[in-house]
Formats: structure tokens, C-alpha cells, sequence
């Protein structure tokens, strides 16, 4: 299999990114903004950063770039996506994903090491961790506060689609823990075809022990393990209407 | 008459912050008088900040050569080998004033403009790092200029992709009316790829790049940072730039892609005194002519005339030799980056600057005078009346402290020693996956990926010292960013300053000046490295008041194995605490005389530089052989809040500490007094041994101070306080006064 | 044609600026104001008559410059 990772002109954690999968041996190509071809690859990293400057609203332009109009292709025909921080606002914002994220409550930037606690293993990007692992990961935005009305919010819960809470160290979701006030400390959700994923927290700078720690590898390796092996079973009831 | 200009009078060059020798002496130079676009660009260039005809005669004692040093002073940015075909490219630099009148864009751009600094040279920013001084917390501005400061580099910083991974902040009410912002930015380059700002080739285009240009900042360089601050400093507003980090982010990626290839001769930032600076130092430093024609400029307005766009200092943008012929080349990556790029002129060979706008040649000057006319000032210079005065210290008036270890609580939660968490929290440290250490230790350490290298980066200058006794208090910035270093585990390579003084033009704040550069060049020789870039910032006054003296110092350090890299924090119960070199009876300048007897006087503790030399000396033995758990300087607060720190800013639980006490001085000097060329190390303690022996053989003071255990801080009888109290007050001090 | 363009947060959509404002028109003794929204404000000229111009902002609006899952929006259109 092979990654792609796309760079927008404001995309600052691309290189980062490619650098994890280097790190962790995952062949990897650069994917430009300009461009309409995916290349071929098997799995589509959107990076973090300003991918356009962002002065409207984060991920606002970069959803109308020709690279997005063949990931929204890509997704739509069961493509593994990964939004990572501005990645996760570009697939908001592009309709790949529901909600959208705000300013944090406290509204100044906020670049910190988190606890996120894993709700779904059964994924194509969680399934090398443990039910309820609890994971050290950094963040590092600005708006990163999920939000989405009600009956969206419980259409995400029932459908188990909320992949990664903010917790305490002991695994709890509690407010204290939640760092940018998002709604239920929502850090990360798929779609309802479990084949987009988007994340605030950054696990490319959680790959390595001399920078950041290991914990966000796994990530990557379940995407490895389900496009060598097949996607994971899912283990808990299925609802009704999937 | 060899322009179609009228020429100018004597006042409009007053007007222009000239003297009337310095009008007299330009006239002479140019054979004429002359017209209202050349004393603009005459004005700027012979500013303070561009011409440093102030500091110029007294910086030249400085050291500034070495075997590393691939670049000293005089261009954008220092170069420093460090090995595998590599070179570091580094700078600090101020922006005081205009982050003053508006602290958001002010410290934006500001962070904008050191950046420019460093890529122009074609090396990638991989770490930014800044030093702030402000004025007191209870000062009705403090807050608002903190908050916007703050934000400010944050805003731009995170922006663009390059992590903000150090630092520091000082809060003293001397700063209240003119606080500080240095920008420090380092970046990687291969050695041999180091581009220059040196003009070669008669015919080469020059090529404009980057935004375009507006009527922002207009004389920003020669009036806002080359004089004082007064009541009308506030209409000077419109003078301040605009930052667009975003088309900052494209420049560095256009700008790196481009010098990849072979296209670029000469590049320079188009920073302070914009494209009047830019096309007269590349093309003086080059012995050629440059021809330029304003029609072709990209601009953001209509009707900017010839004058407004040769001063403009809009920001994001960049002035290029390229070589003939290379153009089209040149301009489709600019393009494919969705950047404006234009040719503007041509080399020549005539000597002169010759600027055309509408058909018309509005400016012929000869381009050395420009550059290298403006006259060198040996200004005059005396102690201030009060310095013996200042310097007088009774400690008999001064009473012991009731409480040790209240006392220790009160100074962990001043807002100079307190944690800065809540500011670099708001700060990208991580971006580029470098970043070994981040912001809270004694240096940031920043791995160099393809080698088993890392850069170590620390900034530092101690304005109280500085203010009591200004030769000291500029060593001590050196040693102690140096030590800063040697903590991290790395060994010093060179050195970046940024000297923010008054108004040279008074005596007193002159011969500041000369004390803190003696002490910055003693320093750097007695430790062997070079300062290879730099940046005067005089006129740090308001209404007659001057700032401390502060020579701020950022020292880069190398280390060739990364996984030596060492933290301030102890690491487990067990390890053995020792204290590398004296503790002396010394209270003058300190932290805990300022914050809980509001005394500033004395004279700062002593640096015997050779005693310096051979604890840092020690200190790097001892890691490189593999002792060393923990490292931290002795600072602010003195050892007492050394060995707090060390408790209390890991990231796991805080840990406790059993110190033994056995001092013969005052006991409040013994814990909170802040001598010099001290480390706190802490090691397994089968280890002590082998450092007492490293100890010896250096002749350096080596005491075993106790041991890291329970969950709190035991020093002798004096002070016995929990590690989550200590955590508490040391932690949430800045946030609850920034926020509550 | 000059188009004038108000961007809001919806209601009951969490809004930390305005929470923020809002505190700190309190502080100031303003004590009567409530329920502070930041919110966006655009200006632009856009060619064509009035008609077409207001069905062409429609459009901006929805594709761009207004996010409807958290954003509503308005505009005038005149001068």
C-alpha cells in the first residue's frame, strides 16, 4: 500500500506527516493542491496547518482546491481519508465529515500534550489499540472546539462513530480534561461508512520516543493492518439501518 | 540638475531627523543638493537603525571569528558549521517600538522580519525563540500588551510552520512605557549553499517578489526606531506594518525551492527602509550600479508616489539578483506559489542608484556614500550620577525572612520565575518534528534529522544586573545562556545579540553601552564563541526615562549525540543532588531583594570567568559520560528555587527533595541569593564518585546537597513545604494574573 | 454594486468571543448588555443589477463565505 499526503500552499505538517511514515516505513508520495491526480495511492493523509491561510474560516478554500475534488471522489467510493487538525476542519467543511469545529473556548492557541481515550477499535484507523486505550497526544490549534446540533451529536453517539474523547490520565471525560471545550470532548469522529476519519490531535508528532512519544503510531498501523489484512470485524451490535 | 525633482531645503532634511552636519555632509558627498526622493533614501540609510553610526566604533572589539563561523556581522544573518555538511543560520532582532503602539502586529511582524532574515540565506527556520520585557503586572497597560504580544507571535509564528520553542519573559515597572520584543529565529542550511546579499554581474535582473506594496510603515525604521517616545508616539500608529503569515509561509516555500536551483546571485529581505535598503546594500556590497523602475513594482494602492514606494515597508516581501536569462524560470515558481514577481531593473556599472517612476528619473545618487557615508559617531560617555550610589548595599538594614519557606512560595509565583506555561502554551512548538526539548527547560534542543546531531538554544540577559552594573551584568547574559546550553547537554558555538539600550546621545546611556559590550566580548572570548550577528536597538525611552541597560544573548550549543540531551527536572527518588561550584554571601540584584524587600541595588554577583569555564566544563563531562539525570542553572530566586524547580517542572507528579544545609553565610543568601557559575545536578549514586573526580581535576566546588525524595521540599530546618504547593504557586501564577 | 454581507454565529452555537466580550462590557459597567454574538461582517462590489446580484451572493454565501452548520447569514445588496 502506499500513502499520499496532501500540501495546500498553507499546509505546515505535511512534511511532518511524511516524516512519521518514513519513520514507521510507510511509503509515502507528496500530493499538490493544484493537482487532480491522487497518484494512485491507498490511503489520503489531509495535514495540519492554515491549508489557505484560513482567514475565513479553517478548511473553508481548501475544499473548492482540485486535489479535494478527487479525495471527495476517493472518499465516496470507500477511500481511507485521515484529517489531522486542519485536515479534520477540511472535512468538515467539504461535507466529508458532520459538525464543524470553532474557536477554542478559551480563545487563544493551545499547543499541549492531551489524554484521548479510544472508543472504537472496530475502524480502519484504530484497530491496533486497545478498547478504551488511553492515548498521550499533542494538539497544537487555534479552533479546534467540535460542534454540532443535537440530533447530529446523537446520530454520531448511537452510530459509534466518535472515535477519540479527551480524558483525564485515569481515562475519564470529564471538563477539566477537555481542552477547547468541545461538545461531549469529541477529539476525533468517522463517517458513517467508517472510511474518513477526522482528529484534532496530531499523531505524526506521537511516532517516535525522542519526539513525542509513540502513542499516535498506532493509527497509521491499523490503516496498514486493514489494507494488508482487511478491515476489522466490527465486534459490538451493528444499529439498525447499516 | 540631473534629476526633474526640485531640490530640497534645510528644513524638510531636518524634518527628515538629520542634522544639519549630516545634511551638509550628504550634499558634499552627492555634489548637489537633493530632491525630496533622495533625502528619503538618504534619511533612511543614515539612520540609527541601518547606519549604527552610534554603536558602529564601539562594536568593533567584538570577537567575531572562529573555525566555524561561515558568516559573521554585516549580513542578513550569522552562519556556523556544525558539521555533515551543515551550517546553522541565526539572528535576533528587535521590534520594541512598533510592538509598543500595537502589540499584536508590532511582535507579528516582527516575528515575520527575523524569519525573512534567516531563509533569505537560504536556510529553512527549524526553531524561533524570543525574549520580552514588559513593564509591571499592576501597570493599567501590562496586561493589554502581554495578551496582544503574545498572541502576536503566536499569530504569525504558527502560522508559517516554523516552531517557537524558548524563550523568556521579564516583567519590571522600568519597562512600563517602552517594553521589549527580540525576535530570534535559527535555521539549517547545507554549508555550501549559503546565499549572500552581495550583487555580481552587470545586465542581471533584479526581481521583485513577495506581496505587494502599500503604503504601510512608512518610515518606520528611521523614525519609530531611531528616537525617542513622547505623548505623540500614539499618532504614529499608521507607521506600523501588517503581517500576512500566510504569504510569509509561501515566501519561505518559493524562496527554498528557488535557491535550490542556480538561479539567484544576491537576495535580500525587504525589511526596515523596504526597497531603498534592499537594492543599496546589495548593490553597494557588490561595487555595481543598480537601475530600478517603479512602474513595475507590484502595489496594493493607487497613487503611491515614487517617494512612498521606495520607503514602503509593507512586509512579506523579498528583492532578488537573479541571473540573466533565468527570469521565466525565476518567476513560474513564484507563480506556482501564487506570488507576485516582477523584474524591476538591472545591474549597472556606474555606482549609482537611478530610480525611474513614469518615465522620469527621480532619484541619481552615487551608492557610497548611501552606504557607507554616514558618519561614525565616538559619542561621549560617562557613569549616570547615581551608579556608586546605586551600588551601595548595607545587608545589616536588611532583615532576615520569618518564613523560609513562604518566602520560597512568594518567589516561585513572581512573574519572573513563575512558569510561563500560559504563554508558550499558545505557541507551535512541535511543527517540523524536531523538537527534543521544548520551551520550560534551561535550553530548547532541537534535533538535526539525517545526522545523530542536535542544536541547543537559549536566550537570556538580566536587566537588574545589567542596570547595576552593566559590564557584569553582560557577562553574566553570556555565561549564563552558555550554561543554559551546557545543562541541555550541549557545547556553545556562537552567539546572537540584540543590545536594547536609551538614547545614545546622553553620556550615561553611552557608556552603558561600552560596559555591556566590554562585557559581552570578555565573555565570548574567555568561552570561545563568536557573535556572528546582531542588532542594536537604541532610543529605548520614553519621555526622558530610559530602560535598563539589556544586552540580550542567545546562545547556540551543539551536541553531537542527541540522546544526550538532558532536562532541568529531577527523574526519580534515589538520585543524589549536587551543586557544582560556590555559593557566595550575595544578595545585590537579586529576585528575592526586588520582590520581597522592593530593593534594587547592590552590586550583581561576581563571575570569575575562568571558574565559569570549568564548572560548565564539568558539567558537560558528566553528561557525556553519562552521569547526569537532571541539569539545572542556578538563577533567578538562587538554589533554593533551583532545587524547587527541579521538583516541580517535570511532567509527571512533582517530586520532593531532602537538602542538607551548611552554610557560614546569612541563610536567606545560602537559599535565595543568585551566585554565579552554579549547576544543580542530580545522578544515580553510584555515580557521585565519578563526578566529585571530574570535580577535582577541574578544581571545582562539588557538594553533595542531598537527595530526591517523598513529595516535599525539605532544605535543613529553614523551609519544609509540599511538592504540590510548590507546583501550585509556581504554576498558576502568571495565568491567574494574566487572566483573573 | 456595492454588497454588504453579515455572517452570525447560529443560534445556540457556542460562541467564546462574544461570551468574552460580553464579560468585559459587564466589567466596564455596561451592565445592561446581553446575549453578545460575534459575528463576521464582508463588504464587496459585484457586477450586474440588483436581481442578480442578490442570487449571486445567495450563492457565495452558501458556498463560501457563510458555514451553514454553524453560520447564518444575510445580506444587502444597493448604492
Amino acid at each position: 500500500m502506499r500513502w499520499g499526503v496532501v500540501t495546500f500552499p498553507g499546509s505546515l505538517d505535511d512534511a511532518d506527516a511524511l516524516h512519521a511514515l518514513e519513520a514507521l516505513g510507510e511509503p509515502a508520495v507528496a500530493l499538490w493542491h493544484k493537482d487532480r491526480s491522487l497518484q494512485g495511492v491507498d490511503c489520503v493523509v489531509l495535514p495540519g496547518g492554515f491549508s489557505y491561510g484560513d482567514y475565513l474560516r479553517a478548511g473553508a478554500l481548501a475544499r473548492f482546491s482540485p486535489v479535494m475534488e478527487s479525495v471527495v471522489g476517493f472518499a465516496a467510493a470507500g477511500g481511507l481519508v485521515l484529517g489531522i487538525c486542519n485536515g479534520f476542519q477540511v472535512l468538515c467543511e467539504s461535507g466529508l465529515l458532520p459538525g464543524a469545529l470553532i474557536r477554542n473556548r478559551s480563545l487563544s492557541f493551545i499547543c499541549t500534550t492531551v489524554h484521548c481515550r479510544v472508543e472504537e477499535t472496530d475502524t480502519p484507523f484504530t484497530g491496533a489499540y486497545g478498547h478504551a486505550e488511553v492515548l498521550a497526544l499533542p494538539i497544537k490549534h487555534g479552533e479546534g472546539c467540535y460542534v454540532a446540533d443535537p440530533a447530529t451529536l446523537q446520530a454520531l453517539e448511537d452510530d459509534r462513530q466518535v472515535l477519540l474523547r479527551y480524558v483525564d490520565a485515569a481515562g475519564r471525560a470529564t471538563e477539566a480534561a477537555n481542552p477547547n471545550g468541545s461538545l461531549r470532548n469529541i477529539a476525533g469522529i468517522t463517517n458513517a461508512t467508517r472510511n474518513v476519519f477526522g482528529l484534532m490531535p496530531h499523531p505524526e508528532h506521537a511516532c517516535e520516543a525522542l519526539c513525542g512519544g509513540v502513542d499516535g503510531a498506532g493509527f497509521f498501523r491499523s490503516v496498514r493492518a486493514t489494507l494488508t489484512d482487511g478491515l476489522p470485524t466490527r465486534t459490538a451490535s451493528v444499529p439498525p439501518g447499516l | 540638475m540631473t534629476t526633474t525633482l526640485p531640490p530640497v531645503t534645510a528644513a524638510q532634511a531636518t524634518e527628515h531627523g538629520l542634522t544639519p552636519d549630516e545634511f551638509r555632509r550628504f550634499c558634499d558627498a552627492i555634489g548637489r543638493v537633493p530632491n525630496l526622493v533622495e533625502l528619503g533614501i538618504c534619511s533612511v540609510m543614515w539612520s540609527e537603525h541601518c547606519s549604527y553610526k552610534s554603536s558602529r566604533a564601539v562594536l568593533r572589539g567584538l570577537p567575531t571569528t572562529g573555525p566555524r563561523v561561515l558568516q559573521g556581522p554585516g549580513e542578513n544573518a550569522g552562519a556556523i558549521a556544525i558539521g555533515d555538511g551543515l551550517a546553522v543560520v541565526f539572528k535576533i532582532e528587535s521590534h520594541n517600538h512598533p510592538s509598543y503602539i500595537e502589540p499584536y502586529q508590532g511582535a507579528a511582524t516582527g516575528v515575520g522580519g527575523i524569519l525573512r532574515d534567516v531563509f533569505t540565506m537560504g536556510a529553512r527556520p527549524i526553531a524561533n525563540l524570543n525574549s520580552l520585557r514588559f513593564g509591571s503586572l499592576d501597570h493599567p497597560r501590562t496586561r493589554y500588551l502581554v495578551g496582544g504580544v503574545v498572541s502576536g507571535i503566536g499569530g504569525y509564528g504558527n502560522c508559517v510552520g516554523v516552531p517557537t520553542v524558548g524563550g523568556e519573559i521579564y516583567f519590571d515597572k522600568a519597562y512600563n512605557e517602552n517594553i521589549l520584543v527580540n525576535a530570534f529565529t535559527l535555521g539549517l542550511v547545507r554549508a555550501d549553499r549559503i546565499f549572500r546579499a552581495k550583487a555580481a554581474g552587470v545586465g542581471n535582473p533584479v526581481i521583485y517578489v513577495g506581496s505587494k506594496t502599500g503604503r504601510d510603515g512608512i518610515h518606520g525604521a528611521s523614525l519609530l526606531a531611531s528616537a525617542e517616545f513622547d505623548e505623540t508616539s500614539d499618532q504614529k500608529r499608521p507607521t506600523v506594518q501588517v503581517g500576512d503569515p500566510f504569504t510569509e509561509k509561501l515566501l519561505i516555500e518559493a524562496c527554498l525551492e528557488l535557491m535550490e536551483k542556480d538561479f539567484v546571485i544576491a537576495i535580500q529581505d525587504m525589511g526596515a527602509a523596504g526597497l531603498t535598503s534592499s537594492s543599496v546594500e546589495m548593490a553597494a556590497s557588490g561595487g555595481l550600479g543598480i537601475s530600478i523602475d517603479l512602474d513595475q513594482v507590484p502595489k496594493r494602492e493607487t497613487n503611491l508616489t515614487p517617494y512612498e514606494i521606495l520607503l514602503s515597508e509593507s512586509q512579506e516581501r523579498m528583492l532578488i539578483i537573479a541571473r540573466a536569462g533565468a527570469e521565466q524560470a525565476v518567476m513560474d515558481i513564484f507563480r506556482k506559489w501564487d506570488l507576485d514577481a516582477e523584474v524591476i531593473g538591472t545591474l549597472t556599472d556606474d555606482g549609482l542608484i537611478r530610480v525611474r517612476a513614469g518615465g522620469q528619473e527621480v532619484v541619481q545618487l552615487p551608492l557610497d556614500p548611501l552606504a557607507h557615508g554616514a558618519p561614525v559617531y565616538e559619542r561621549p560617555y560617562a557613569p549616570p550620577a547615581g551608579q556608586d550610589e546605586l551600588q551601595r548595599l548595607d545587608l545589616a538594614q536588611i532583615p532576615l525572612p520569618g518564613d523560609y519557606g513562604q518566602t520560597l512560595l512568594r518567589l516561585l509565583a513572581t512573574p519572573n520565575i513563575a512558569s510561563k506555561r500560559w504563554v508558550f502554551r499558545q505557541y507551535d512548538s512541535l511543527v517540523g518534528s524536531n523538537t527534543v526539548v521544548g520551551p520550560g527547560s534551561d535550553a530548547a534542543v532541537m534535533r538535526v534529522k539525517g545526522t545523530t546531531k542536535a542544536i541547543a538554544l537559549s536566550v537570556d540577559c538580566n536587566s537588574r544586573y545589567c542596570l547595576l552594573d552593566p559590564y557584569v551584568g553582560a557577562m553574566t547574559a553570556v555565561v549564563e545562556s552558555a550554561r543554559n546550553v551546557v545543562c541541555s547537554g550541549g557545547e556553545p558555538l556562537g552567539v546572537t545579540n540584540c543590545l536594547n539600550f536609551g538614547n545614545p546621545e546622553k553620556p550615561e546611556i553611552m557608556w552603558q553601552f561600552r560596559e555591556a559590550v566590554r562585557g559581552l566580548s570578555d565573555a565570548c572570548n574567555a568561552l570561545g564563541v563568536p557573535i556572528v550577528s546582531g542588532n542594536v536597538s537604541f532610543y529605548n525611552e520614553t519621555d526622558g526615562r530610559s530602560i535598563p541597560p539589556t544586552p540580550t544573548v542567545a546562545m547556540v550549543g551543539l551536541l553531537a549525540d542527541v540522546s544526550q540531551h538532558t532536562t532541568q527536572w529531577f527523574k526519580g527518588e534515589g538520585d543524589v543532588i549536587v551543586l557544582l561550584g560556590r555559593t557566595r554571601e550575595e544578595l545585590g540584584g537579586s529576585e528575592y531583594l526586588a520582590a520581597v524587600r522592593d530593593v534594587v541595588r547592590g552590586t550583581p554577583p561576581w563571575i570569575d570567568l575562568s571558574v565559569e569555564m570549568q564548572v560548565q566544563h564539568v558539567c558537560t563531562q558528566a553528561i557525556r559520560e553519562g552521569l547526569v539525570r537532571s541539569a539545572h542553572d542556578c538563577a533567578e530566586g538562587g538554589l533554593a528555587v533551583a532545587v524547587a524547580e527541579c521538583c516541580i517542572a517535570g511532567p509527571g507528579e512533582p517530586l520532593g527533595a531532602e537538602i542538607e544545609i551548611e552554610a557560614d553565610i546569612r541563610p536567606d543568601a545560602w537559599l535565595f541569593g543568585e551566585s554565579q557559575s552554579r549547576i544543580v545536578l542530580s545522578l544515580r549514586k553510584k555515580y557521585v564518585n565519578r563526578l566529585r573526580d571530574l570535580a577535582r581535576d577541574a578544581d571545582v566546588s562539588c557538594t553533595v546537597l542531598g537527595e530526591v525524595r517523598g513529595r516535599r521540599l525539605r532544605i535543613g530546618g529553614l523551609v519544609d513545604v509540599s511538592a504540590a504547593d510548590l507546583r501550585s504557586a509556581w504554576a498558576d501564577a502568571l495565568a491567574q494574573q494574566m487572566e483573573g | 454594486m456595492r454588497a454588504k454581507v453579515y455572517v452570525t454565529l447560529k443560534p445556540g452555537v457556542l460562541d467564546p468571543a462574544g461570551k468574552a466580550i460580553e464579560r468585559a462590557l459587564h466589567a466596564l459597567g455596561f451592565e445592561e448588555a446581553h446575549d453578545v454574538r460575534l459575528g463576521k461582517y464582508i463588504e464587496l462590489h459585484v457586477d450586474g443589477d440588483a436581481t442578480e446580484a442578490a442570487g449571486r451572493l445567495d450563492d457565495m454565501c452558501r458556498k463560501l463565505l457563510a458555514n451553514g452548520v454553524i453560520e447564518d447569514y444575510r445580506f444587502e445588496v444597493g448604492e
